[in-house]
């Protein structure tokens, strides 16, 4: 008897709880403009996420002291989904409604990114995806709603060949190579897969396809593989720890680093800082920014926030490769309330619809760029309804050994290659879904 | 006082035979289902219905199929995650690939291809038994799991691999909103569990746990162990099957080969010993208490915190979490190892006596 009744008392202090909890949200209601956040903070993406979702905070409350969104304050709240697809679902529901309705999201894991496709065209909320999720959703045209800004897994697998070819001498050199492609072995791995074949196609390259499975602690076999075989190249599509654990593995069969080469996820400095010296040599392409210490953001960030003890993370890592991405994707996702408030009165809570209006439309010159601190850090970005990604350049970076610096020029991925292949996939995409391409009135609405 | 069967009496062997002889008992059902389809849908939030009620209904369903297999018949699975995998991509398929096909006969198909698995991997049953045959249906785990990520029939060809259905309709009603969502899935799940717990009572049923209880004797009294066993297999496939599918295409609406790996299968496990082997009723309670606590606890410790002025960061809040499941699961399972359908029985028990216990 004794015990059901602290069992019944739990329960209601827990309800108690609930209801207070509640009201407090009530109360706090004010004029803001909510940015959720979908982190990573946990389990097997850890040390990569959390820098993300630190610098997207820190922008966040720079464009506070900024003064805002024209006076619009940003609010971010924060829900883990420990890059598992079934609670990043659970967050999408539970953070939507919240303070006045979702922005934009921005899930920072391909599976979540899949599943949120099918979710936001009838919650009528956007969803940034800078370098991940699905590529064909560059097309607008389709992907009324998703927003793969300065690109996509694609541009970034293009890169990563083009850079092989001018290491090599030339298209022509690649002829009867082979390149190896360690890649997760889960959509965000595969999604690479495509553009790497139909460059081997094209330049007559082979590809020994080597899947990792996730999270990617035990690849012992998979670098016997590479060591056997002896590919001229080899490319890693990975996240989280098993980006650290697949340089390792290929000093220790001895595979030299300066043939490894990490796509935009595989390249930034907890994954590579421990190994130090022994990874000298290793590469990985970024789309468009990389670590940037000395950027005026930054600085600001620094002064600004971290200063007054307002910062988000360790100080350390402020300017870090994937802290930045965290950064250029709270960036984007302000730029557009920007652009939407142009349209839709300045100064005003834009709702998600709207926000959705203003990435479409977005158009952030040299000026701007300048103006935000993004100085050498991005090159301009503008979207159009048919074309969602709204650039595709890119660079390489290579690790020293301490530190990871710019070891080519400005790279493009071929236009000509990548648009026939993101329509051909965005139209397969349609007609599985049975939908229809949106019409130039829907474009201008 | 008002939990007693006096003056209940029974003059035929059909009521006495009833799923819920005590008229308390039936009244109490009846009611809850009434709650479930009327009140539910309109005091729940959409945060509620699509995030916790459907997910629950869902492995609520899978785990009565574990249930059978595992509570009732005895045969430890740990493949319970492939086959709601099968049950997931064939449905995908029988949907995707034949034009104007019911969204119903394809999440029964989706069951029946989980049944043709299931049967073929509880062969082993026949012969193997406890630990080595859980080690036996691991095989169709990771068979399933390498099927579906290197076979690209399976996905349609997609080329991440990852598949999507969207246009849910049943006879002219889409569904759509997360009510239609949840009414869709509380038909199925009632539907099933009905059916589960009429196989249960029949001589079939009574046939898996006489097997369960000690398969020599069974077999001794004429049980045919071949039958039994594989019965159990090819039932229980089908409803974690049709489960699967329903996760599929409800919950998630686009899912990839992770969506069931071998932390689905221990789920489901867990969620039938925590509940309750051997109980219909404990599958429901069982996939409460995985689905739900998580998720409230995620919400609960960060205002516990506040309450305290303790700034209770996400990571923690994740790590307390499980910290916190883990010694829940531990002291449910050592202060009740029957699971919590056995201190429901004990409640009834408790409240035939009130309030004058002896």
């Amino acid at each position: 008897m004794k015990k059901s009744k602290t069992l019944i008392a739990g329960a209601l202090a827990a309800l108690a709880l609930t209801t207070a909890g509640m009201q407090s949200q009530a109360l706090a209601q004010a004029k803001v403009q909510f940015f959720p956040s979908l982190t990573g903070r946990t389990g097997p993406v850890a040390p990569n996420a959390t820098p993300f979702a630190n610098g997207y905070w820190d922008y966040m409350k720079l464009v506070n002291a900024r003064g805002g969104i024209n006076g619009v304050m940003t609010l971010v709240e924060e829900c883990e989904t420990a890059y598992a697809t079934d609670r990043g679902v659970e967050c999408y529901e539970r953070l939507k409604g919240k303070h006045g309705g979702a922005t934009v999201f921005q899930p920072l894991s391909t599976g979540i990114t899949f599943a949120l496709t099918e979710k936001i065209p009838n919650d009528k909320i956007p969803m940034i995806t800078s370098g991940y999720g699905r590529s064909d959703s560059a097309d607008g045209m389709i992907f009324k709603w998703n927003f793969p800004l300065i690109g996509h897994y694609w541009v970034a697998g293009d890169a990563v060949i083009q850079h092989i070819a001018n290491k090599m001498g030339g298209w022509a050199n690649l002829k009867g190579k082979k390149i190896a492609v360690g890649y997760h072995d889960s959509p965000f791995g595969k999604e690479l897969l495509p553009i790497m074949e139909e460059r081997a196609k094209r330049h007559g390259f082979t590809l020994q396809l080597l899947p990792i499975p996730a999270p990617g602690v035990e690849q012992k076999a998979i670098w016997l593989q590479v060591r056997q075989q002896r590919p001229d190249w080899v490319v890693l599509q990975t996240w989280g720890i098993m980006t650290a654990t697949a340089i390792r593995e290929a000093i220790a069969v001895g595979y030299p680093m300066d043939k490894v080469i990490g796509t935009w996820w595989s390249g930034a400095e907890p994954d590579i800082r421990d190994i130090g010296a022994g990874a000298r040599g290793y590469s990985a392409v970024m789309m468009q920014h990389g670590s940037e210490k000395n950027s005026e953001v930054v600085k600001e960030i620094l002064s600004r926030i971290h200063d007054k003890g307002q910062g988000t993370g360790p100080r350390a890592e402020v300017g870090d490769v994937l802290y930045m991405r965290g950064v250029v994707g709270a960036m984007l996702a302000v730029e557009g309330v920007f652009r939407a408030q142009e349209r839709y009165g300045k100064g005003k809570v834009v709702t998600g619809e709207q926000a959705r209006w203003g990435y479409e439309n977005l158009d952030i010159n040299r000026a701007r760029l300048a103006q935000l601190g993004f100085t050498g850090v991005l090159s301009p970005i503008q979207t159009t309804c048919a074309d969602h990604m709204g650039s595709a350049w890119a660079r390489i970076h290579t690790w020293d050994g301490t530190k990871f610096g710019w070891s080519s020029d400005w790279l493009q991925a071929d236009e000509s290659i990548m648009r026939p292949m993101v329509t051909a996939s965005a139209e397969r995409y349609a007609k599985e879904k049975k939908l229809t391409r949106r019409t130039e009135a829907d474009c201008k609405s | 006082m008002i939990y007693r069967e006096n003056g209940q009496f029974k003059v035929n062997y059909r009521a006495d035979q009833q799923i819920f002889p005590i008229a308390q008992d039936r009244f109490f059902v009846l009611g809850l289902i009434a709650l479930a389809a009327v009140a539910v849908p309109m005091l729940a939030s959409d945060y509620a219905l699509k995030a916790i009620l459907v997910p629950f209904l869902i492995l609520s369903l899978a785990a009565i199929g574990v249930n059978i297999l595992v509570g009732y018949c005895g045969q430890i699975s740990l493949g319970s995650g492939a086959f709601m995998a099968v049950g997931a991509y064939m449905a995908y398929n029988v949907f995707v690939r034949i034009d104007g096909m019911p969204l119903i006969i394809a999440l029964l198909s989706g069951g029946f291809f989980a049944t043709v698995v299931g049967v073929i991997f509880g062969i082993p049953s026949l012969r193997v038994k406890g630990l080595y045959l859980a080690v036996a249906t691991l095989a169709a785990q990771f068979f399933c799991d390498w099927a579906f990520s290197r076979i690209s029939w399976f996905t349609n060809d997609s080329s991440s691999g990852s598949v999507a259905v969207s246009d849910l309709t049943v006879l002219g009603w889409t569904i759509n909103t997360p009510v239609d969502k949840y009414l869709f899935c509380l038909a199925f799940v009632s539907l099933f569990a009905l059916l589960a717990k009429n196989l249960v009572r029949s001589s079939i049923g009574r046939q898996w746990m006489a097997i369960r209880d000690m398969d020599v004797a069974a077999a001794v009294i004429g049980i045919r162990p071949v039958y039994a066993k594989l019965s159990a297999f090819a039932v229980s496939s089908f409803i974690v099957g049709v489960a699967g599918a329903l996760w599929g295409f409800v919950h998630l609406g686009s899912w990839e080969p992770l969506a069931f790996s071998i932390d689905r299968s221990f789920q489901l496990l867990f969620v039938v010993i925590i509940g309750g082997l051997g109980s219909i009723m404990g599958s429901f309670m069982g996939a409460a208490f995985i689905v739900v606590l998580p998720i409230f606890l995620s919400q609960v410790l960060p205002m516990i915190g506040n309450l305290f002025g303790v700034e209770v960061s996400i990571a923690m809040v994740s790590h307390a979490e499980f910290m916190i499941f883990g010694a829940l699961i531990v002291w449910f399972l050592i202060a009740e190892p029957h699971g919590l359908a056995k201190l429901w029985s004990i409640g009834k028990q408790k409240l035939r006596l009130w309030p004058f216990p002896h």
